[in-house]
């Protein structure tokens, strides 16, 4: 067994309202092992995000407690790559700039970094694209200069918050095999949080289920179709009982 | 080109109007001087060199102004939106000061500062003030939450985060509202003046009402509004440089150099 990189224990959140406290999530469990790619699924408002700025350490936990490399996180940190939803790049840095933005604010030194963040935006296929401005790219492009810029500074951990549920439905497919291959190449240890239980399943090695109010953690799936997995493989028998495995946690019947 | 033929069309046809206007109606020159006489006046002040001078003076004035009040702007924005604690307490004399009509001030200002260049500075800066005051405020507070987010998950300072993300994010803000301070500097300048100088072009336009020379003033009037005009044309040349990456740019004549 590969050592952990990140452990959850007991974490419950919850949000001060006038009326109250609102738990967003209830005793989440989960670990994450060096190299491991883990998915976590569930319906919008599940806490998911919530999840993801705790073990950023943008948000504090109510109870229970996250350890990074055996060290509680208390906020933020510089090993953690966090790859958001929407890009998030400065419309005044080239994306070469972008990239290097955690190198700029940790004080890494750009010189010693420029041949890693060019080799990594090769790898992303976005060489020749280093001076352009990020409004001059597609979405997809964007979010791959989202994804180097996360990987810059060699974090223990990448954290991604359904990264890809801005794209259209055909560029969601090409940067789910591309995040497959940059994984593949890599072994990056990444949690990856989605709405979508087919990407869940397609990109990860275990896929937790996650309801809603509060969120909950119902489930814990591995994925053990081999890789590299081809779009193919999403047809595959193996695949489909997965993808109803999880959905039925979901269904109208399952909840109430 | 065929546009540019026209816009000059229509100068060339409303400045005929007004010449015949008043010409057919017999329209006392005090009252309103035909374009013709206007040029005169401009023609005749240009040769005696009495333009350069004044406008030496009011442009001085403006750009002195112009600077002071939007660093003081920038400055008490910046310290305003760091924290919510001045806010509280400083922003309600600000929006009370903002609502008093600045230039009801310039008598007292003169009064403080006598008849020189700095009562007119301390007039302009007054007025350039509190546009900039404002859109310093809203621009620092303007930065998007998911690159805050961004930032803190990188372990950025609050320092870091000012000078990286805040401070950028509001130069749309900050640009915007040096333009109006520029504009706004000229006025309480040319007030100033009004109320008591030795020089300048709003002294000009006193002295020239005073003595009934219309067409002189109406060729003062030009002058200040060609001057208004490049002090503007410089700013917004700035933003273009600046501002290269700002969506409502690219609308502009940038947009023939963006794919």
């Amino acid at each position: 067994m590969a050592r952990e990189v990140i452990a959850v224990r007991g974490v419950a959140c919850e949000y001060a309202t006038p009326r109250g406290n609102v738990p967003a999530l209830e005793a989440i469990d989960l670990t994450v092992a060096e190299g491991e790619f883990v998915a976590v699924v569930g319906p919008s408002g599940c806490g998911k995000s919530t999840l993801l700025k705790i073990l950023a350490g943008l948000l504090p936990t109510t109870r229970g407690e996250v350890r990074l490399r055996d060290v509680p996180v208390t906020g933020p940190r510089r090993d953690i790559g966090v790859v958001f939803q929407s890009p998030v790049l400065f419309p005044w840095r080239t994306v070469l700039d972008n990239v290097l933005l955690p190198v700029d604010v940790q004080r890494l030194g750009r010189a010693a970094n420029l041949r890693r963040a060019l080799d990594l935006l090769a790898l992303v296929g976005l060489s020749g694209f280093e001076e352009r401005y990020p409004w001059e790219l597609s979405g997809g492009m964007q979010q791959r200069v989202a994804i180097t810029r996360a990987l810059i500074h060699n974090p223990a951990m990448l954290l991604m918050d359904e990264p890809f549920a801005a794209l259209d439905a055909m560029t969601r497919e090409s940067m789910n095999l591309e995040l497959q291959r940059i994984w593949l190449e890599r072994r990056e240890t990444v949690l990856f949080i989605t709405h979508s239980i087919p990407e869940a399943v397609f990109l990860a090695d275990r896929v937790f289920v996650m309801t809603a109010r509060p969120g909950r953690i119902l489930e814990e799936v591995a994925v053990r179709i081999p890789r590299p997995r081809a779009l193919e493989a999403t047809a595959a028998a193996e695949f489909g009982a997965l993808v109803q495995r999880i959905r039925g946690h979901f269904s109208p019947r399952a909840g109430s | 080109m065929k546009r540019q033929v026209l816009r000059a069309a229509v100068l060339v046809v409303s400045l005929a109007l007004w010449e015949g206007a008043v010409r057919a109606l017999r329209v006392p020159a005090f009252i309103l001087p035909p374009p013709s006489q206007v040029l005169l006046a401009l023609q005749r002040g240009a040769a005696s060199n009495i333009y350069l001078p004044h406008l030496w003076v009011t442009l001085l004035e403006t750009l002195l102004g112009f600077a002071s009040g939007s660093l003081l702007a920038f400055l008490l924005g910046t310290g305003l939106a760091a924290s919510r604690t001045a806010e509280y307490f400083f922003y309600p004399y600000i929006v009370m000061f903002q609502s008093m009509p600045k230039v009801a001030l310039a008598p007292l200002i003169v009064v403080w500062f006598g008849l020189g260049l700095t009562s007119k500075v301390v007039s302009a800066a007054l007025v350039a003030f509190f546009p900039l005051l404002v859109n310093t405020i809203a621009g620092l507070r303007s930065a998007d939450e998911d690159r805050v987010n961004l930032m803190k998950s990188l372990a950025a300072s609050e320092l870091q985060i000012f000078w990286m993300l805040r401070l950028p994010s509001a130069l749309p803000f900050i640009m915007a509202g040096l333009e109006v301070a520029m504009v706004f500097a000229l006025v309480g300048a040319i007030v100033a003046e009004f109320v008591g100088a030795e020089a300048g072009l709003g002294m000009l336009i006193q002295s020239r009402n005073f003595s009934m020379d219309v067409a002189g003033e109406f060729a003062v009037l030009f002058i200040l509004s060609l001057m208004g005009l490049l002090l503007n044309w410089g700013l917004v040349s700035i933003r273009r440089r600046v501002l290269f990456w700002d969506p409502s740019e690219k609308a502009g004549p940038l947009a023939g150099e963006i794919p």
